[in-house]
């Protein structure tokens, strides 16, 4: 093809390209800057505000300042928020796509029922599912129709917190969770390559026993007792937040089941596998790339949350914060930019370092084909 | 073929009907209140079919939302023409046109359909301010555009890398240069590629909340947000929030139910599988 031809279609692309180096690497860049500075308060909106670089001071605040208490529950939030609906939507939007892998008469209605809360707004999600949770009402009287009694639960302002941890020992808590990570890793791992699986395991035990014997040693993040854990009243976000995004899984694992032939199948079974045993060895490993998929899009979907919490809670109910909530509200509300840039940095940092990897392993599997 | 009707054939449809149910419960509750009258709505009978029928909350949430819903009318057809549209020729250049290092352009792309918005946020809304495009729809429109560029470059690219490229290659023979190629062979073939793009960004744009709270005025508030006001205030009944639910629901839910296939596919897409 003529040199002509590549020079266009470098050029095509290119307003494109500056648009996202700005946009995307410029605008972080920046964010991060204005993160380390004091930028703020009465004057924050004026033509030419002042900024003066503080270095990390917004980050001290947030993690050990007195004021910094709601964000760090919220931040306790996220990791709930995530963690509950990662298993909450690959697990039912799995059972959807392996009930509906049968072939049932009517799937494509089935298909329809289960997905069609994805083509919701958050915000008609969120103003739907606060009047299903209504005390009195909704949710809570739906037992009385098979005969119950009616639930008393306040499903959006509980204040009961469990698994509770003081945030003192943040850095305790911490390395128990790198721990726990190692050894969960490491007995995944253990099938494949012992070695590897060792070298998982022993670090992670001796982190986790080290961090249990001699973690009086180690330095308080806070100079008082600051109790932070799962909030019960969060429970209402992550079921209307799953009953939107199960459909999703399902319609990923249904292509990837779909995907894998007849063949297959009819050879496993003619070998007597049950269709349990064909789920578990054949299929699901089959699909494995689709779990890693939906597991980065739906923890980027619920770091960024804040439509739904918005729209069921609104912005003062502490019980149910979130950082994403929390940095628009210090943001644009109480006009505090900078801690608000430095917020988004920390959602930032949480989701580069699960998304980095996959970016990368995705852009070697495309070199290699 | 006759099925046998057996024990788990009847335990899978009781299950899926009843897992349907639960999913077409908020859908139930939300048009049952929006057909009572407001002194009919209480909490304990919530579930309960309205007593009289009550049309009136569509056209009353109708002319509360009817700016919004003209805002994100416009909203939706200039940003996703514009980003489908600059998907297209970029998906065409990955996918037909590679030069060094256009594999690291494209995953540096990429990367951008995953940030958390509010990283961007910020000098987002300073940008648009210094640009004199704060608060209207341009600058909604231009924000939608711009974020948008990651996953429509993705879908075409995944939908051009199906095209053969001897078909590029003959063209080339018969003295087509790049545009004629684009214009006369891919994009003929490219109707798929372009329902798929335009339902997602459709999707996304219409249900989009962040940046409309953020980025505009009033006046130019899309549907989210007049949605979310209606909502939260304290005065109104709940018949009215649950019309405006169903009214903003009502566009992208009839394209999935009409278009389901292609609905999902851009699904599909947006989940960076090849």
């Amino acid at each position: 093809m003529r040199n002509q031809d590549r020079v266009k279609a470098f050029l095509t692309l290119l307003p494109s390209i500056v648009l996202i180096a700005i946009f995307v690497y410029g605008f972080i860049g920046n964010t991060f800057w204005l993160s380390m500075t004091d930028w703020g308060g009465v004057g924050a909106l004026a033509e030419n505000p002042v900024k003066n670089i503080i270095g990390f001071g917004n980050y001290v605040e947030l993690f050990t300042g007195f004021l910094g208490g709601g964000f760090r529950q919220d931040l306790v939030n996220a990791v709930f928020y995530s963690v509950m609906l990662l298993a909450g939507a690959i697990g039912i939007g799995l059972i959807l796509a392996m009930l509906l892998d049968n072939k049932p008469k009517g799937e494509a209605f089935f298909r329809t029922v289960f997905l069609y809360p994805m083509s919701l707004s958050f915000i008609v999600t969120g103003t739907i599912w606060r009047w299903m949770l209504a005390p009195q009402g909704g949710v809570n009287i739906l037992p009385t129709y098979a005969g119950f009694e009616p639930l008393q639960y306040s499903w959006l302002s509980s204040s009961t917190t469990v698994l509770t941890f003081d945030w003192q020992n943040l850095l305790q808590v911490a390395i128990y969770l790198v721990a726990a990570v190692l050894i969960i890793w490491g007995f995944l791992t253990i099938r494949s390559s012992q070695r590897r699986a060792l070298w998982l395991l022993v670090p992670g035990v001796v982190a986790g026993a080290g961090a249990w014997i001699w973690g009086d040693l180690l330095p308080k993040t806070l100079f008082m007792e600051e109790m932070h854990g799962f909030n019960t009243a969060t429970i209402g976000i992550i079921m209307a937040t799953i009953w939107q995004y199960s459909g999703y899984t399902m319609a990923l694992y249904l292509a990837g089941f779909t995907g894998i032939s007849q063949d297959l199948r009819d050879a496993a079974m003619l070998d007597g596998a049950t269709t349990a045993g064909y789920y578990r060895h054949i299929a699901l490993p089959l699909v494995k790339p689709i779990t890693i998929s939906a597991v980065i899009i739906l923890s980027h979907i619920s770091l960024k949350m804040f439509d739904l919490i918005f729209a069921m809670t609104g912005p003062d109910n502490a019980e149910t914060g979130h950082p994403a909530l929390n940095m628009y509200l210090t943001t644009f509300r109480a006009n505090d930019f900078a801690k608000g840039a430095a917020i988004a940095i920390i959602l930032f940092l949480i989701a580069a370092t699960f998304i980095i990897p996959y970016m990368v392993s995705s852009y070697k599997q495309r070199r290699t084909r | 073929m006759m099925r046998k009707i057996s024990l788990s054939t009847i335990a899978l449809y009781g299950v899926l009907i009843l897992l349907a149910i639960g999913y077409l419960l908020p859908a139930y509750l939300a048009v049952v209140t929006a057909l009572k009258f407001p002194a009919d709505i209480s909490l304990p009978t919530s579930w309960e079919l309205p007593p009289e029928v009550n049309y009136a909350s569509f056209p009353e949430a109708l002319a509360l939302l009817k700016n919004n819903i003209i805002n994100s009318v416009i909203l939706v057809i200039s940003a996703t023409a514009l980003s489908t549209l600059l998907g297209s020729l970029n998906g065409y250049v990955f996918s037909k046109w590679k030069f060094p290092g256009s594999e690291v352009v494209f995953t540096l792309f990429l990367f951008g359909m995953f940030i958390p918005y509010q990283v961007i946020l910020i000098p987002l809304f300073q940008t648009l301010r210094a640009m004199n495009l704060y608060g209207g729809l341009p600058g909604l429109i231009l924000a939608h555009v711009v974020y948008g560029l990651p996953i429509t470059t993705l879908i075409f690219r995944n939908f051009y890398a199906q095209i053969p490229n001897s078909l590029m290659e003959s063209a080339s023979l018969d003295g087509a240069g790049f545009f004629s190629i684009y214009t006369k062979i891919i994009l003929p073939l490219s109707i798929p590629g372009f329902v798929v793009t335009s339902l997602w960004q459709f999707t996304q744009v219409w249900n989009e909340f962040l940046w409309g709270i953020t980025l505009t005025r009033h006046a130019d508030n899309p549907i989210t947000v007049g949605l979310a006001q209606l909502a939260g205030g304290q005065a109104v009944s709940w018949n009215l929030p649950m019309a405006g639910s169903i009214l903003a629901a009502l566009p992208v839910l009839l394209i999935y139910i009409v278009l389901g296939r292609y609905f999902i596919r851009g699904l599909l897409a947006g989940s960076v599988k090849e």
